[in-house]
């Protein structure tokens, strides 16, 4: 592929004072030597006319580094930790994930002062490490590796579908998210030859151009299903269920549902909407068969991908798609999910999805199928280092939602579903808030995270010893489990 | 049987709880912008913003949602957002802050817990944090999921059942049915070990138990006449067979502890038609002692742990993996359907009602929980004889009632979405259906067999 990988670009954070690990006290005593702005390597003093100003505090790495305090003729500096880290972040996403993630979708490569390959909860991905030990050949950096994948293996003569990086974009609708989300996420994903997904909103015009790029849902209330959306797309899912609240339907508040999104969905402004669970005409795999057969009828050239979630019998699941005529199963596990759902749902129901690949891998491996059908995850894939993870646990790519919308300065404040939605624009209608986003802004931020997590990808495969993620498929030899934990925070 | 149903009415709290995070507004370094940040807040605290006096507090970190807007939009950097000190104070290692202002939110709104982007939580805790329940992926029986909620059951019956019926030669019953009370929720309500809790407080508890038409298990010696009108929905619970003999004959359910088992046939003799419940605190000893009083006829037994749903004992095991035990010993002996086995004692969340019926409890009896929903902050301070803070003793009843009515709304709903996603219809199967569980050391020793351990 010619220009590949595509190119990151410097793309700063929208606000004035962007939150960073760290905060400096610039005393009165400053003589403005500007002896900082030359010492500092991370270029958070600036000369705004004869004054020295703190222009990106964000960047300063705090006391690892200390050199415009220490060498402060006045002594005027002093660096502290910034409070407001504490109040942001969870076990799943620590402070430093959010932080290092913003800082990937700023600079497209990964930070070299946070920790930004785990979080903190103390079980599945943030547990395994790599045996970077095992092949003590590393490759040179003159070798090629490469990260595509091919999404059809089933040799019925439907076309390839390849796409250049081992990950694709989760199911957002219009109506949970802004237009300006669905389109950056959409050009990223062309941009890295990958896919996004319309989620189950309905398939805004504005996406067209992408439509080599975009996977349409068919989610249990049909919303925006039609002749022409399923015909356009190279891949349709299926979505029988949601890792975060599975088995439950999916509900947009009346408040979320605004004359765009009503127009879009066929429904009425302000009325809430919700998509029932399961699928009123599948009752049984055979009824899933025919659903697979009325989409691979109305359009021929199309990929199938079913996504469900991981209750205890998944792999049974999984294999019934198989013989359903799917070609890609997508296992969503319990602790991920963009949307608003109940607490009592994300935490307890179904299984978390680093329990679930190995699972499915084996069950189908075991079937004598694997080679035959391809097993995507998500729920929960913060990093690079959970998608390679995910994949040496046994599948063949992961789906990312979360992660993406942390790139466009998401906090994880949760409070998407209250009201007119996100208070950062991301994830709303409402015309005010979304205009807190540009396109072009939100599409470099998302192809810089993508370009960050494609460079650690590719070292991670170096260092094994591997020319391509496919040899990292199952591979667990290449993992290890901390057995004894305590908590790092 | 008439559609169950829960009327919830926003109930707010006396006091503002302490928000989570406390919100620090540095005057100094104000740019005077004309288009200040704090005006474009997407919650408008700033306008809502006002200062309690009685409880000298700003209600902006009430109201804030942490969504850091104006902390990073400020071009001058003078606001910042700290974890509230006051916050992390309330509750203990168990009940932690989080637990006990999601209790605060459902009595005051009847509601359901719900968030975007993700769970936040550890991988596994102990006590209740190391199972998962199942789901289905397709069948489902009751359509719909938790839309097709009015057809879900939630009703328990609480009393002994015959494993059998026998007739005489003409046809005739000759076994007598022992008593037994239909409740549409699976969960009783009884008091803490703790506390002094005033009459309010009691009458709350029982206004209540009667909308609802559950139970509480009063004290005897808080039973006075004034609480006769509840009658049917509340249980006794005595120390001594004297306190028995004084008993009204119409109560429905007597509890009684341990150390007066020995002399149920003789309770029974005097109360035929009540149902008599034996406490018996979590222990060692408490497998053996629930075989034996089933196979003499018990019929309702009260096992309780401590408030962190502890065990009795050295090495304390927790509470949900003895009720399991002692149901699987019943099973063993093919008793269990004889016996309804309620537990108490650290259940302070939805999902651990669910939990506890998961590994064989028939329903949940709730205590402290009860007294967080009316505002307590586990300070304990009354049992120093200090003056509780929040002066519970002096609440309004139906204030008080409404509250824990409200509670059990957001607690039904959210039993109803684990039995939706199971595709169950009766809360009575979910009893003891660890198959359809997924237990942390279980799953993870079958996922990560292959992969080794440093």
């Amino acid at each position: 592929m010619k220009n590949w990988p595509p190119k990151e670009k410097k793309m700063p954070s929208r606000f004035k004072r962007p939150l960073g690990k760290y905060k400096i006290i610039k005393r009165a005593s400053c003589n403005n030597c500007g002896l900082c702005v030359e010492v500092c390597p991370y270029g958070v003093y600036k000369f705004r006319g004869k004054n020295v100003f703190i222009s990106d505090e964000y960047h300063c790495i705090g006391l690892s580094c200390n050199q415009c305090v220490e060498k402060c003729p006045e002594k005027a500096l002093a660096v502290v930790k910034n409070p407001t880290v504490e109040a942001l972040g969870d076990y799943r996403w620590t402070s430093d994930l959010i932080l290092s993630t913003w800082y990937q979708a700023e600079t497209g490569k990964p930070p070299d002062n946070m920790e930004y390959k785990i979080g903190n909860s103390g079980g599945g991905f943030d547990r395994l490490r790599f045996d970077f030990e095992l092949e003590k050949q590393n490759l040179s950096l003159k070798e090629h590796v490469s990260t595509a994948i091919n999404l059809n293996r089933r040799n019925d003569g439907r076309p390839q579908v390849t796409i250049s990086v081992p990950w694709y974009g989760g199911g957002m609708s219009f109506g949970s998210v802004s237009l300006t989300t669905m389109l950056a996420r959409a050009r990223a994903c062309m941009e890295w030859n990958s896919f996004t997904c319309t989620g189950e909103g309905g398939y805004p015009e504005a996406l067209i151009p992408y439509k080599d790029h975009v996977i349409t849902q068919v989610a249990t209330g049909l919303f925006g299903v039609r002749e022409e959306t399923v015909k356009r797309a190279r891949i349709v899912e299926f979505k029988y269920a949601q890792g975060a609240k599975p088995g439950l339907g999916g509900h947009l508040l009346g408040d979320k549902v605004t004359p765009d999104v009503a127009r879009m969905r066929e429904s009425v402004p302000g009325i809430s909407l919700f998509s029932p669970f399961p699928f009123h005409s599948v009752y049984s795999v055979e009824d899933h068969k025919k659903h697979v057969d009325w989409i691979k009828e109305i359009n021929p050239k199309a990929l199938i991908s079913v996504k469900v979630s991981t209750p205890v019998d998944v792999d049974m699941v999984a294999i019934g798609s198989y013989y359903a005529g799917a070609h890609i199963i997508h296992l969503d596990g319990s602790y991920g999910g963009t949307g608003a759902a109940p607490d009592i749902a994300k935490k307890n129901i179904a299984m978390p999805i680093e329990l679930a690949i190995p699972k499915v891998h084996r069950f189908l491996l075991e079937e004598g199928i694997r080679d035959e059908i391809v097993i995507i995850a998500s729920g929960g894939i913060r990093t690079a280092y959970d998608m390679a993870k995910a994949i040496a646990l046994g599948a063949d790519g992961v789906v990312t939602g979360t992660a993406e919308l942390v790139a466009l300065e998401c906090t994880r404040c949760g409070n998407c579903e209250r009201g007119r939605g996100c208070p950062r624009g991301i994830a709303t209608t409402d015309p005010e808030l979304s205009s807190m986003i540009e396109l072009e802004w939100a599409t470099q931020r998302i192809s810089n995270l993508f370009h960050s997590w494609y460079l650690q990808l590719i070292d991670i495969l170096r260092h094994l010893g591997m020319h391509s993620i496919t040899e990292l498929v199952g591979r667990t030899d290449c993992l290890f489990y901390i057995d004894k934990w305590s908590e790092h925070a | 049987m008439p559609k169950y149903h829960i009327n919830v009415k926003i109930t707010p709290s006396r006091f503002l709880p302490p928000g989570k995070y406390l919100l620090i507004d540095r005057e100094e370094g104000c740019l005077g912008c004309k288009y200040c940040v704090k005006k474009l807040c997407p919650y408008d605290v700033y306008n809502k913003r006002k200062f309690d006096s009685i409880q000298l507090r700003d209600t902006i970190d009430y109201y804030c949602r942490n969504c850091l807007y104006c902390v990073e939009a400020c071009p001058g950097g003078t606001i910042s957002l700290v974890v509230n000190p006051a916050y992390r104070e309330i509750g203990d290692s168990y009940w932690k802050p989080e637990i006990i202002t999601k209790i605060w939110r459902q009595a005051e709104t009847g509601m359901i817990p719900v968030s975007g982007a993700g769970y936040r939580g550890p991988f596994v805790g102990s006590g209740f944090d190391n199972m998962w329940t199942d789901m289905s992926e397709i069948v489902r029986p009751t359509r719909d999921g938790i839309h097709g909620r009015e057809y879900i059951s939630t009703d328990i019956e609480i009393g002994r059942k015959l494993s059998y019926l026998v007739f005489d030669a003409q046809g005739k019953l000759t076994s007598s049915t022992p008593p037994l009370i239909e409740i549409p929720i699976p969960m009783l309500f009884c008091l803490p070990e703790w506390g002094n809790w005033g009459r309010s407080v009691l009458f709350s508890i029982a206004k209540a138990a009667r909308t609802l038409n559950t139970l509480f298990i009063i004290p005897f010696a808080q039973f006075t006449k004034d609480f006769y009108p509840y009658i049917d929905n509340l249980g006794i619970s005595v120390e001594s067979l004297e306190e028995i003999s004084a008993l009204p004959k119409d109560v429905k359910l007597i509890e009684i502890p341990y150390s007066l088992s020995q002399n149920l046939q003789a309770i029974k003799t005097s109360y035929p038609q009540t149902i008599v419940m034996i406490k018996i605190p979590l222990s060692p000893e408490a497998k053996q002692r629930s075989l034996t009083l089933t196979k003499n006829n018990a019929e309702v037994l009260h096992f309780y742990a401590d408030d962190h749903g502890l065990e009795f004992a050295e090495k304390p095991r927790f509470i949900k993996d003895i009720i399991k035990d002692i149901h699987l010993s019943l099973v063993d002996e093919g008793i269990r359907d004889e016996v309804t086995i309620l537990a108490s004692g650290g259940i302070a969340m939805a999902e651990h009602v669910a939990k506890t019926i998961i590994c064989g409890a028939d329903g949940a009896i709730l205590d402290q929980l009860l007294m967080v929903a009316l505002e307590c902050r586990l300070c304990k301070d009354c049992m120093q004889g200090i003056a509780c803070p929040i002066d519970i003793e002096n609440i309004e009843p139906d204030w008080g009632a409404q509250r824990l009515i409200n509670l059990m709304n957001a607690w039904r709903d959210q039993l109803l979405e684990v039995l939706g996603a199971m595709g169950m219809r009766d809360v009575r199967r979910l009893r003891g259906e660890m198959g359809r569980a997924i237990f942390y050391e279980d799953v993870l020793n079958e996922a990560f067999t292959s992969i080794k351990k440093r």
